[in-house]
């Protein structure tokens, strides 16, 4: 057992900082909407610094644990969160929906995916994953005057629920058939009874199934493209990174680490589900126009390749699906800081077709996108062609190749639709007219393509991160 | 690191990246842009091209195996290193990239829109290519094999002709299934060898059974790059809708990616399939030659005649490599170096006609022959080496490959050489039209001979045509080791009559 302190420091950190942040909203003088991002923003920064320096080990009994695996989701998770709040600064005031409250909800909903991530029990995973999604709802509805967003919030709110409602059924049937809620003490009594009973099985299942609503694995993929097209473009931003991450987090610790054992039983599900992920995904997409869909379409099939690596259920492929997801949420804040960019006169628009001729208008845009959703196609030389193959060769080493001829047939299907974005922007001809993009969109953006472009010379410290972190939760 | 004391190959592979970021930061309006990126491309890509001769002359064909290797950790946890190194046959190819890259680029001057960009691609992709003809790891291998398109891709799609979409968006598909599957072969062999390095991948065996799996990726990947006939259906658009630059390239370095494939990979870590397909592949050669030239005898424009007949001598280079012979093989390589060469100089010749304005209907040219006698002269001098006239390079490369069809097959080397006879008719054929004919036309009368510019890109490639044609054995003395050692270690690797353990069906799904 670890001191309290020190160890819970990022949490600490993160529910003080934001209950703070509301305070500060409610009582200064004026909007302060700038003001409490911004200060969110360093917050998530000093979390991020509590997180590495927090020590490993547990606290309050077991509930909690630090390790190398939830310091690198933790770290993935801010910043994604941050990400999107730095995207939310000009979108958010031109939209008129620039209330403090907006960061208030994020800091709550990235102090439940860290919770989430930490969980090391079946109660502190269901508080944390309640927390993140209580507040993302909010996060979805948050243009409460536009149609489209209530009607984006209250989907997700439904779904969710019904999600939340499938997990929590599916602990307590883990709970009474195992006895217990802590991982650790599940993991002991699922290896000494020799597989479980068929009502543990199904508790399995139904967790299973809550968290794939999270990461929008298909079939439990409906919610997303709408809410994906309805929120606020940041908010998108935000649904695409963070949560993803500490959902598929989640996912593997909880997968390969109380249900280790019974990797014979949902080894099979995880494939299951990728397959259908990845072709969903591929096949989605093919006819969107409106480019947030298309990307929700995109993060389906993501989600899939990702899972190959867990559906490997050893070490390297849990290191394989970190890197994964680490490429993916920088690709994705990066693409999604080009959505947001698309603005003209005042007004966002949304369609593939409003990009035509982007490339001779906004040469150092274009590419960037071009290189981002190339990346996101998974061709080499950029970053997405590398997190493919990990994931990729963790499935072949154990066998899986199925899971391998699928996920290259459904990156054909894929790079066709991406590849159609890019022949808008610079074969079609056309004038965009954007309006100049604010500097903290361009940051984003030109980090997010920077970082693709760059990870080939230098790929060493985040795999390696990757490895120190799977081999916490595997070793 | 290597003899030199430099990285000498990764110094060539990545100077164009230099070059790139040059080009990427010029300031100024417009005008002085496109003229800096211009003459920085150019030098760029001169200088690669003297560290290649620099790389030919300090090469010593006497030493076994791969010189100049270099290998540093690059992908942790998979264990995958960077590895380069070239032996007698890389060593060419790198050497054809650049020399054909700065005629490409110098043949492009003429193009007026958005000339940093097009610079940008053009030295991408002379990177690309380069790096992957000096790569020694499978996933280095892949990653330069397969980023080419890339760069290609927005070459063709943005600065080519009229159905340039059409063509960019095929081109791209087609290669991008070939290069996947050749993915999913190389995570089996990576699997198979434990390592993704390509020395060590030589002498892994692998069992028969799988081989044929191997066999059909590899041969749809490298078959599609090669334009091997049945695959070559993109080529026709591609190279019509390309800009010449691109068209250049694509025809002289790029296919090029695809047969230096086959030398690499398949026929060497697959004997059994390689000898089991053998037929196959003849069969696909031979249809290629007589099949593709008797469509490019009936093409009526200029420059889809020169892309029909690239493909026939593709089909050439495949039967030749897969006589196994060292003949067939040494054919193969001279032929992939001559068509590098002559095509590139063909479609040159297509594009000083596309500067003056010209169509490139054949039955609209004629009489070149008086109003431009200097074009035509070098015109002709190429015509000829592509019909394989003796004293071209041509001549060398065909002969060799059909006296090592003969060890083989006297059908294949019969049927071989009709296709030297139709590429005979089909480039007197455009011959007649271009500089024989009489077509009186006033724009024709007022056409100027070449210009300087023009003459010192062809020059140099009538130069190479001839030095191949004529002294062949500056060539073939550095990859006749190479060669000679593949061609032994397939045969040995067939001899003791396949005394590999019976696999079971789970190890081939698997």
């Amino acid at each position: 057992m670890s001191p309290l302190f020190p160890t819970l420091l990022p949490e600490l950190a993160l529910g003080l900082g934001g209950m703070a942040l509301l305070m500060f909203g409610v009582l200064a003088k004026g909007n302060q909407f700038i003001a409490c991002s911004l200060a969110a923003v360093a917050l998530f920064a000093v979390t991020g610094v509590f997180v590495l320096l927090a020590p490993a080990g547990m606290v309050f009994g077991g509930l909690l644990t630090t390790t190398d695996f939830t310091r690198y989701a933790d770290v993935l998770v801010l910043l994604g969160a941050a990400a999107a709040l730095v995207l939310s600064l000009d979108y958010n005031q031109r939209e008129d929906i620039a209330r403090f409250e907006f960061p208030v909800l994020v800091v709550m909903a990235v102090l439940g995916m860290i919770v989430m991530i930490s969980a090391s029990d079946m109660m502190t995973l269901y508080l944390g994953f309640e927390l993140q999604s209580l507040a993302l709802y909010i996060c979805a509805a948050f243009a409460r005057d536009s149609l489209r967003s209530t009607e984006a919030g209250l989907k997700y709110f439904v779904l969710g629920a019904l999600a939340s409602g499938l997990l929590i059924y599916g602990i307590s049937l883990v709970y009474g058939f195992a006895g217990t809620t802590n991982f650790a003490a599940l993991a002991q009594e699922l290896n000494a009874s020799q597989g479980a009973g068929y009502g543990t099985v199904i508790g399995v299942v139904f967790v299973l199934v809550g968290i794939a609503f999270k990461i929008s694995a298909a079939p439990f993929h409906m919610w997303t493209p709408d809410v994906y097209e309805g929120s606020p473009t940041p908010v998108t931003s935000l649904f695409g990174t963070a949560p993803k991450v500490a959902a598929m987090a989640l996912l593997i610790s909880v997968m390969v680490g109380p249900f280790g054992h019974l990797l014979s039983q949902w080894q099979m599900l995880i494939e299951i589900l990728s397959i259908i992920s990845m072709t969903i995904g591929a096949l989605g997409a093919i006819s969107q126009t409106n480019i947030k869909r298309l990307m929700a379409y995109s993060s389906i099939g993501h989600m899939g390749y990702a899972l190959i690596g867990l559906a490997a259920g050893t070490e390297a492929g849990v290191q394989a699906t970190l890197v994964y997801l680490a490429i993916y949420i920088v690709m994705s804040f990066g693409v999604f800081a080009c959505i947001i960019a698309m603005r003209r006169k005042g007004q966002a628009v949304e369609t593939i077709a409003d990009l035509a001729g982007l490339s001779t208008q906004k040469p150092g845009y274009a590419l960037a996108l071009a290189v981002l959703l190339w990346s996101m196609a998974g061709i080499p030389p950029l970053s997405g062609f590398f997190s493919k193959l990990y994931v990729f060769a963790a499935a072949i080493n154990v066998g899986l190749d199925t899971l391998a001829v699928v996920g290259v047939l459904t990156s054909v299907m894929a790079a066709y639709y991406y590849l159609r974005v890019i022949k808008v922007m610079y074969f079609d001809s056309g004038s965009p007219d954007f309006d100049q993009a604010a500097g903290g969109v361009r940051l984003v953006m030109l980090a997010g393509a920077l970082a693709t472009v760059f990870f080939v010379f230098i790929p060493g410290p985040l795999v390696s991160a990757a490895g120190a972190a799977a081999r916490a939760l595997m070793g | 690191m290597n003899s030199l004391g430099f990285p000498i190959l990764s110094l060539i592979t990545f100077l164009p990246l230099v070059g790139v970021a040059f080009i990427a930061t010029l300031r100024g309006d417009d005008e002085a842009v496109a003229r800096n990126a211009r003459w920085g491309a150019l030098w760029v890509s001169l200088v690669v091209l003297a560290l290649a001769v620099y790389l030919w002359v300090v090469f010593d064909p006497a030493q076994p195996g791969f010189e100049f290797v270099e290998a540093h950790s690059w992908l942790s946890g998979l264990g995958v290193q960077y590895r380069m190194g070239v032996d007698g046959i890389s060593l060419f190819l790198i050497l054809l990239s650049a020399f054909i890259t700065p005629i490409a680029i110098v043949s492009s001057w003429s193009i007026n829109k958005r000339v940093r960009e097009f610079m940008i691609a053009f030295l991408l992709l002379d990177t690309m290519t380069i790096g992957m003809f000096c790569a020694l790891d499978f996933v280095v291998f892949y990653v330069f094999f397969e980023a080419v398109l890339l760069p290609m891709y927005l070459i063709i799609g943005v600065w080519g002709g009229e159905r340039r979409v059409y063509a960019a968006v095929k081109f791209f598909l087609f290669t991008l299934t070939g290069s996947l599957l050749m993915l999913l072969a190389l995570v089996w062999m990576w699997r198979n060898a434990g390592t993704t390095d390509m020395v060590t991948l030589l002498h892994t065996p692998i069992p028969p059974q799988v081989q044929t799996w191997l066999f059909i990726a590899f041969l749809v990947s490298f078959g599609v790059k090669a334009a091997v006939w049945p695959l070559h259906t993109w080529l026709p658009d591609a190279y019509g809708e390309a800009p010449l630059p691109g068209t250049i390239m694509l025809a002289a370095v790029l296919s090029k990616m695809g047969s230096y494939g086959f030398l690499r990979f398949t026929v060497p870590m697959l004997p059994h399939a390689s000898a089991v397909a053998a037929p196959l592949m003849f069969t696909l050669g031979v249809v290629a030659v007589i099949y593709v030239s008797l469509v490019a005898l009936a093409q009526t424009d200029m420059k889809r005649m020169i892309a029909y007949s690239s493909v026939a001598h593709m089909g050439l280079i495949v039967v030749g490599i897969f006589t196994f012979t060292v003949e067939g093989i040494e054919g193969a390589l001279l032929q992939m170096l001559s068509h590098g060469f002559i095509i590139t100089g063909l479609f040159i010749c297509v594009g000083v006609l596309l500067a003056r304005g010209e169509s490139m209907t054949l039955s609209k040219l004629g009489g070149l022959a008086v109003r431009m006698p200097v074009y035509a002269t070098l015109l002709m001098l190429f015509a000829l080496g592509s019909m394989g006239m003796p004293g071209t390079s041509g001549f060398v490369g065909e002969i060799l490959v059909i006296v090592g069809a003969m060890k083989v097959n006297f059908w294949v080397s019969l049927l071989s050489a009709t296709g030297m006879v139709l590429g005979a008719a089909y480039m007197l054929v455009l011959l007649r039209a271009v500089l024989f004919d009489k077509t009186a036309r006033p724009s024709l009368d007022g056409l100027k001979d070449l210009s300087a510019v023009e003459f010192a890109m062809l020059v140099p490639l009538a130069m190479m045509v001839l030095w191949i044609g004529i002294y062949p054995t500056s060539f073939t003395h550095i990859f006749e080791a190479p060669v000679s050692a593949m061609v032994q270690a397939h045969f040995a690797s067939l001899t003791p009559p396949l005394s590999v353990p019976p696999v079971s069906l789970a190890m081939v799904t698997k």
